[in-house]
């Protein structure tokens, strides 16, 4: 018995040649080739809302890495018990529950991230990301792989994140991760920081990822 | 308490603080059906009455969850609340108008994952509005969203007689085309007092 609907044996993905076995790849999919944002284009909202700078980018990420894997786990394991008419609302309310948890650990590990990520914690439980790999994976698989999967997706989720975030914080507060390493001559871009600059930051991002597709394509 | 006015509220939430443009709630939508003008206008109203429910759940929810002390209950309640208001609608508008319903497709379903909505409810509580304030402050965020929604169907379907390079067509110009928008919406910063 087949475990996914992805696994596709003729793929030459970035980690062809890793994609030995299946558990490996159910959790390298998530990280680059089906990656939730630059080829999904999902969960956009926290996206393009808490990168503006790179570690804002990173604790949203693996709240949602958190959240993601224990929900997948969970849902797998109860897969046989929900009755496939409530399926969604039972998935929600999973995932609303571990959306509380992670953000109350948030508030007790530090008060200065729960303050700047603000309500986007809370607001993981609408993250389609989430409830996708639920319907998608969870639903279907032993727990195992969706735990493997929602791990792979996760931190598929926050490699896009931090990509995006420390491009911003770089080009609009002329440093990463809190360090300042531009010259003094360096003229901050304000608007990297503001709302505009995250849909630009992510339109070049899809562009540098369709570019190498149309590369690709052409080779083969 | 907040004695903002409702005007203010108004514009705050619908302009100044654009759920799409400034503060990035319901881009999945934003992304998904702004395709065309006809079904933008109509989603942006099936959103904005979901929202203005919800709203007026939520008002009642977070008065009886601080009565029975159980604060941790708010985030469950609310998307229970959201979950059922949907299907509400989906059901009405199934009845009402199956073309609708089938250019809307599985758009519809998803506004229980919009962030602009479950946004509209955990804001007017940590902002502390009195009902009459939610209200209007969940219709300014539909309005906004609508706004949005039909400024950027307007663009696409100009879009669609351009010629435009391969490499840049389909989300990511959408995403230029929003940021460009997004910018302009900085201008109404300081409206409203």
């Amino acid at each position: 018995m087949n475990p996914t609907d992805h696994s596709n044996s003729s793929d030459q993905g970035f980690f062809g040649k890793f994609a030995g076995t299946q558990a490996t790849n159910e959790f390298l999919k998530g990280l680059w080739r089906d990656n939730p944002v630059f080829v999904q284009v999902l969960g956009m909202c926290p996206t393009l809302a808490v990168s503006n700078s790179a570690i804002n980018a990173l604790s949203m990420g693996l709240a949602t890495t958190f959240v993601v894997t224990m929900s997948n786990m969970l849902i797998s394991l109860l897969r046989n018990f929900i009755p496939k008419q409530v399926r969604i609302a039972s998935y929600v309310l999973i995932i609303a529950t571990f959306v509380t948890i992670i953000d109350y650990a948030i508030q007790a590990i530090s008060i200065d991230i729960h303050k700047s990520l603000g309500a986007f914690i809370a607001l993981i439980v609408v993250n389609c990301v989430i409830l996708g790999r639920a319907e998608a994976f969870a639903s279907k698989n032993p727990v195992g792989y969706s735990i493997l999967d929602g791990l792979g997706m996760g931190l598929g989720f926050t490699f896009a994140l931090f990509c995006i975030g420390s491009v911003r914080e770089i080009l609009g507060s002329g440093s990463l991760l809190g360090f300042n390493f531009m010259p003094e001559a360096f003229e901050k871009w304000v608007i990297m920081v503001l709302p505009a600059g995250g849909f630009f930051t992510l339109a070049m991002w899809l562009l540098i990822f369709n570019g190498y597709k149309l590369k690709k394509a052409s080779h083969e | 308490m907040n004695n903002e006015s409702l005007w203010s509220i108004f514009i705050n939430a619908s302009l100044i603080n654009n759920f799409v443009l400034a503060t990035f709630l319901g881009i999945c939508p934003f992304l998904g059906v702004s395709g065309k003008m006809e079904t933008a206008t109509k989603m942006g109203a099936a959103v904005t009455f979901v929202m203005v429910i919800s709203s007026a759940c939520a008002y009642g929810i977070h008065a009886l969850l601080t009565a029975i002390q159980a604060p941790f209950l708010e985030l469950i309640s609310f998307i229970v609340v959201i979950a059922s208001t949907v299907q509400l609608v989906e059901m009405f508008i199934k009845k009402v108008s199956p073309a609708l319903f089938n250019a809307l497709g599985i758009f519809l379903p998803l506004i229980t994952t919009n962030c602009a909505v479950l946004a509209v409810a955990l804001f007017q509580t940590s902002k502390g509005y009195n009902l009459p304030q939610s209200l209007i402050y969940s219709f300014g965020g539909g309005a906004g969203f609508t706004l949005a929604l039909v400024l950027m169907a307007g663009i696409r379907e100009q879009l669609e007689f351009s010629e435009v390079n391969g490499l840049v067509k389909g989300t990511a110009l959408v995403l230029f085309v929003a940021g460009i928008l997004s910018l302009s919406f900085m201008g109404f910063a300081g409206l409203g007092g």
